[in-house]
C-alpha cells in the first residue's frame, strides 16, 4: 500500500478518502477566512448606512479603471490556476507548471497595481485618520502652517476666508460661530483645516490622474474613515494575495519536482480553492469601494 | 484518463466561466456610469453575487462536489447575514448624540481652555 500510494496517510483507506477529508478542512479554513473579511463588510455596511455621503464623496477618490483593471487580473489568475488544477489531474505536468507561473505572475501584476494606487494615496495624503488632508501644501509651507498652528493662531478660523475657497466650497458653519466662542479643528478631516484655503489643485503631484478630483462637493466631515475602510479591507485582501503567491511559488517548486500525479494532487486543489476565496472577495470589494456611484 | 478520486473540470466550462467573468465586469463597470439611484447598489451586489456564484460552482467545484462542502459554505454565509443584518438593526440608534459627524466633545472643545 504504502509504496504504490507514498502519499497515503496510514489512517485513511483510499487517497479519495483522504482527499475528500482534507478538502472539507479547506472549507471550513475559508469559511473563518469569510467570517474574518465579514467583520470588515460589517463595518463597510454599518458606516456606510450611516454616512452615505461619505462614501459618495470619498469613492472618487479612487480610480475605477485600475480597480476594474486589477478584477480582470485576478479573474484570469483565477481562471489559470483552476486550469492548473485540471492540468494536475491529467497529469500534464509542463502546462501545469506554465499555469502556476501564470497564476503567480498575475498576482504579483495584482500587487504591483495595488502598489501603485497606494503610493499614490499616500502621495496626495489620502489616508486614514490624522494622516487624511488630500489639499496638502508644498512641505516647506505645509511645516510653516504646523508652526503656525502649534501656536494656536492659525487655527483660529476667520469667517472672512470662506469666499476664497475653491470650487465654491461653503464654509457657513464658520459664520455660525460666535467669535467668543472659538473651535479647534478635529484631528483627521481637513475640515476646518485653514491649510488649504490658498492651495491651487493644479499645482497637485503629476500623478493625480490616479486619484481623480472629486466633482461632488461640499466634502462631508470624517472621509478619512472611508479610507481607514479602504485601505483596511484591501490591505488585508492584499495580504492574502501575498499569501496565495508564496503558496503557489511553493507548488511550482514541487510540480517540477514532480511531487504531483492524478492520485496526488491536493495541495494544488486546496491552494486554487484559497486563492479562488481571494478572488471573490475581491469581486465583492470592487463594486462596493469603487463603483459607488453617486447615491 | 478519468481522476478516480476528483471530477475533472472540462476545459470548455473553465473557459466560458472566465469569459461570463469577464463580460460580468465589463457589465458591472458599465453600470456604474449610469445613475440608477437607490438601485445602483442592489444592482452592483447582484452582478457581483452572480460572479461569485459561478467562481464558486465552478472554478471552485462546488457543483461537481459532495454537498457537504456546500452546506458548510452555505451555514457560513447565514451567519455573515446574521452578524451584518443584526449589526445593522440598531446602528442609527446613536445617531442623535452626535453633533455634526463628530463624537460628543471634539468639536466643541475650547482652544483656550
Amino acid at each position: 500500500m504504502s509504496t504504490t500510494q507514498p502519499h497515503l496517510a496510514s489512517h485513511f483507506n483510499s487517497p479519495q478518502q483522504q482527499f475528500d477529508s482534507g478538502k472539507l478542512g479547506i472549507w471550513l479554513f475559508l469559511t473563518t477566512e469569510i467570517l474574518l473579511f465579514s467583520g470588515l463588510f460589517c463595518a463597510y455596511a454599518v458606516y456606510r448606512s450611516n454616512h452615505p455621503d461619505i462614501f459618495a464623496f470619498a469613492h472618487q477618490y479612487l480610480n475605477k479603471w485600475l480597480g476594474a483593471l486589477n478584477t480582470l487580473i485576478l479573474i484570469s489568475s483565477s481562471f489559470t490556476m483552476a486550469w492548473s488544477v485540471r492540468a494536475a489531474q491529467l497529469n500534464q505536468k509542463n502546462l501545469c507548471t506554465t499555469l502556476l507561473a501564470i497564476t503567480i505572475l498575475c498576482g504579483s501584476a495584482f500587487l504591483s497595481v495595488k502598489y501603485i494606487e497606494y503610493k499614490n494615496k499616500w502621495q496626495e495624503h489620502l489616508l486614514p485618520g490624522p494622516r487624511y488632508n488630500p489639499r496638502e501644501l508644498p512641505p516647506a509651507e505645509a511645516e510653516a502652517l504646523d508652526d503656525q498652528s502649534r501656536d494656536r493662531k492659525g487655527a483660529t478660523w476667520e469667517g472672512g476666508a470662506a469666499s476664497t475657497l475653491p470650487h465654491g466650497r461653503s464654509l457657513t458653519v464658520a459664520a455660525l460661530i460666535p467669535p467668543t466662542e472659538t473651535f479647534r479643528a478635529p484631528i483627521g478631516p481637513a475640515g476646518l483645516n485653514p491649510a488649504w484655503v490658498d492651495n491651487d489643485r493644479s499645482s497637485r503631484f503629476s500623478m493625480s490622474w490616479l486619484a481623480p478630483t472629486p466633482s461632488l462637493e461640499p466634502e462631508p466631515n470624517n472621509t478619512h474613515i472611508f479610507f481607514g475602510i479602504y485601505f483596511l479591507m484591501t490591505g488585508l485582501h492584499a495580504i492574502h494575495v501575498l499569501v496565495g503567491i508564496s503558496l503557489i511559488t511553493w507548488l511550482l517548486l514541487r510540480t517540477t519536482r514532480g511531487d504531483f500525479s492524478p492520485q496526488y494532487f491536493a495541495p494544488i486543489d486546496f491552494t486554487a480553492l484559497y486563492w479562488h476565496i481571494v478572488d471573490l472577495i475581491w469581486i465583492f470589494l470592487f463594486p462596493l469601494l469603487y463603483l459607488i456611484g453617486n447615491t | 484518463m478519468p481522476s478516480p478520486i476528483a471530477h475533472i473540470v472540462p476545459f470548455k466550462i473553465l473557459l466560458r466561466v472566465f469569459f461570463a467573468l469577464v463580460i460580468l465586469t465589463v457589465l458591472t463597470v458599465t453600470a456604474s456610469e449610469f445613475n440608477f439611484g437607490r438601485f445602483n447598489l442592489f444592482i452592483a451586489l447582484t452582478i457581483a453575487v452572480l460572479k461569485a456564484s459561478l467562481v464558486l460552482l465552478f472554478f471552485m467545484h462546488l457543483f461537481w462536489d459532495k454537498p457537504f462542502n456546500a452546506i458548510v459554505f452555505i451555514g457560513c454565509l447565514i451567519f455573515v447575514a446574521l452578524f451584518i443584518g443584526l449589526a445593522l438593526l440598531d446602528s442609527t440608534q446613536y445617531q442623535n448624540s452626535i453633533h455634526q459627524q463628530q463624537a460628543p466633545g471634539v468639536q466643541h472643545k475650547p482652544l483656550h481652555p
